[in-house]
């Protein structure tokens, strides 16, 4: 309740300042938007359905791209970790292609697609791989050695200990990765959409750009931060504390 | 190839009113677990001229065991006690199969150990109960591993739970769990493999005096009632003399076969009984020597660092 209280507050306050600024005229309203402006924008977005389209068009890109990637990185991070000399290969590899960020895939991407719906997913399943990749492979060296040494100590062993002991054991290392990798994905998704007419938040937010239009780019920024931050915070916060709470990591 | 408990239909475990009075004594028949353990024959498990030693990062191989030699008798309660470090743990995973010794052989039943077997089940000392298992899937999950059918599985894993007292807590998690009741999932899901030798390494270290004495009582009784072979590692000298028939003491670094010494003293016995101190008296004398030897090496090793 006091929480809750002081989320209220804070934001009333921030939102006090913003209006205050904007009231004062320090900045015109094309650089400074006004908090009812962006209110009206985000209104009539959803009223004319185009921030639905663009949510749907956004989240289709994301179903398909980050699911591929989720795949991908399961059986690549696995792969490296079960394996010494593919850990110090590919496992390097991938350490330091992490280091570069997900828009560079982007002029290789229009090279190979052209300006389409796979440029894009290619994007974003660059941008996530990696991350789910490597946390998978640093969640499954993480394990503790007892839980596969009992495995093998009551007879399981083989494709049985991976499903039966590795796999279940992992699990809220696993959850974490696909976390981390859904953030990735998000950033580069948005970042992939900028680049032409492709309907999704992305463009939507590049619209406001070329439109002159400030409250449009501040309220899309405020969509896109929704959404990352219902699915991140409600979704897989839950998934990650129940696994925890049952796993016995977390006190309940 | 099963191994029924030594008495199915016995009273004790199928009555009822055991829930609620977990730690009641019950009668067991422990002059028939003397015979069974004293008969002659081929040992249940050897260990012979078993050495290990592995590359360390600064310097010379390490020997951690060298030379061990152990005979164990179908239904033997063998205790094996040391200083840290004497590899007493590394003795028992090479009996478990779970890692390879350098030279030497383990046989059971004649025959030379290759990997891990459910006729050997090693308790660990941090135990490895599976978390994302309830109390009874867990028990369950080594005769599933073996392919027992599913209402056989179910009817054992009663059996067993009933025998540890812990009948009402089938579908709990294990984290719900105290130390001790931990302590005792981990061992029914050993016993529910029905393995012929049980391999404990430390398992009441970590718990308080009251519930180890429980424990100390419900493992002599559950051992005598399913005739068991038992090797058990402790650093308690006293514990050993509470619960084995014969003590094998190792000595610090590299671990080897010191001494060994009979336990005659009459069963049921307790850990604060004279003749029980009397005796551990008699092997810390032998123990202090090697837990000397284990603090100059470490006081030594600091010195140079």
């Amino acid at each position: 309740m006091k929480r809750t209280l002081r989320y209220i507050l804070f934001y009333s306050a921030l939102i006090g300042v913003w209006a205050l600024l904007a009231k004062l005229h320090v900045w015109p309203p094309y650089i400074f938007p006004t908090p009812w402006g962006v209110a009206e924008t985000l209104w009539a977005g959803f009223a004319d359905h185009s921030f639905w389209i663009a949510i749907g068009v956004s989240m289709k890109r994301m179903l398909i791209g980050y699911g591929i990637s989720v795949v991908l990185g399961l059986i690549l991070g696995l792969g490296v970790a079960s394996n010494k000399f593919l850990e110090d290969t590919v496992g390097g590899l991938l350490v330091s292609l992490q280091s570069l960020p997900s828009i560079c895939w982007l002029p290789i991407a229009v090279l190979w697609f052209g300006l389409t719906e796979k440029a894009i997913l290619f994007v974003v399943i660059m941008g996530s791989l990696l991350s789910v990749t490597i946390s998978m492979e640093t969640g499954r060296k993480q394990l503790p050695k007892i839980y596969s040494m009992a495995g093998r100590n009551l007879g399981a062993r083989g494709l049985r200990l991976f499903l039966h002991v590795t796999l279940p054991a992992s699990l809220p290392y696993i959850v974490t990765g696909l976390k981390q990798g859904w953030a990735f994905a998000w950033r580069s998704l948005i970042s992939g959409e900028m680049i032409f007419v492709s309907l999704g938040l992305g463009q939507l937010l590049m619209m406001g750009r070329d439109l002159n239009d400030m409250s449009q780019v501040v309220a899309v920024m405020i969509l896109i931060i929704a959404l990352g931050y219902l699915v991140d915070g409600l979704i897989f916060k839950t998934i990650e504390s129940r696994l925890q709470q049952r796993w016995g990591l977390a006190t309940a | 190839m099963t191994y029924p408990l030594r008495k199915p239909g016995q009273a004790t475990l199928s009555d009822h009113r055991a829930a609620h009075r977990p730690f009641a004594s019950h009668k067991v028949d422990f002059a028939a677990a003397a015979v069974l353990e004293r008969s002659p024959g081929i040992p249940k498990l050897s260990v012979r001229d078993v050495s290990l030693s592995y590359a360390t990062n600064s310097g010379p191989r390490l020997t951690a065991l060298k030379n061990i030699n152990l005979q164990v008798q179908p239904g033997e309660f063998l205790c094996v006690v040391g200083p840290s470090g004497c590899g007493k743990s590394t003795l028992l995973h090479l009996i478990a199969g779970l890692h390879q010794q350098t030279s030497g052989e383990v046989l059971v039943d004649n025959a030379p150990v290759q990997g891990p077997g459910t006729d050997r089940i090693l308790i660990f000392q941090e135990l490895g109960l599976f978390p994302w298992l309830t109390v009874a899937q867990n028990v369950e999950f080594g005769m599933r591993m073996k392919g027992v059918s599913k209402s056989d599985r179910q009817a054992r894993v009663r059996d067993y739970l009933r025998l540890v007292h812990l009948q009402q807590f089938s579908d709990s998690y294990t984290h719900q769990l105290s130390g001790g009741m931990r302590q005792r999932v981990a061992l029914a899901r050993a016993l529910a493999t029905e393995p012929d030798v049980l391999l404990m390494d430390e398992p009441f270290a970590a718990l308080d005096a009251q519930t180890r004495d429980m424990l100390h009582d419900e493992l002599e009784r559950i051992w005598a009632e399913t005739g068991r072979t038992i090797i058990f590692v402790t650093h308690n000298v006293r514990e050993a003399v509470r619960l084995g028939d014969r003590i094998v003491l190792l000595t610090f670094r590299p671990g080897q076969v010191k001494r060994e010494y009979e336990v005659d003293l009459q069963r049921p016995r307790h850990l604060e009984d004279v003749r029980v101190a009397g005796k551990a008296r008699e092997i810390l004398d032998d123990l202090r020597e090697e837990i000397n030897k284990s603090l100059e090496e470490e006081y030594g090793l600091e010195a140079n660092a």
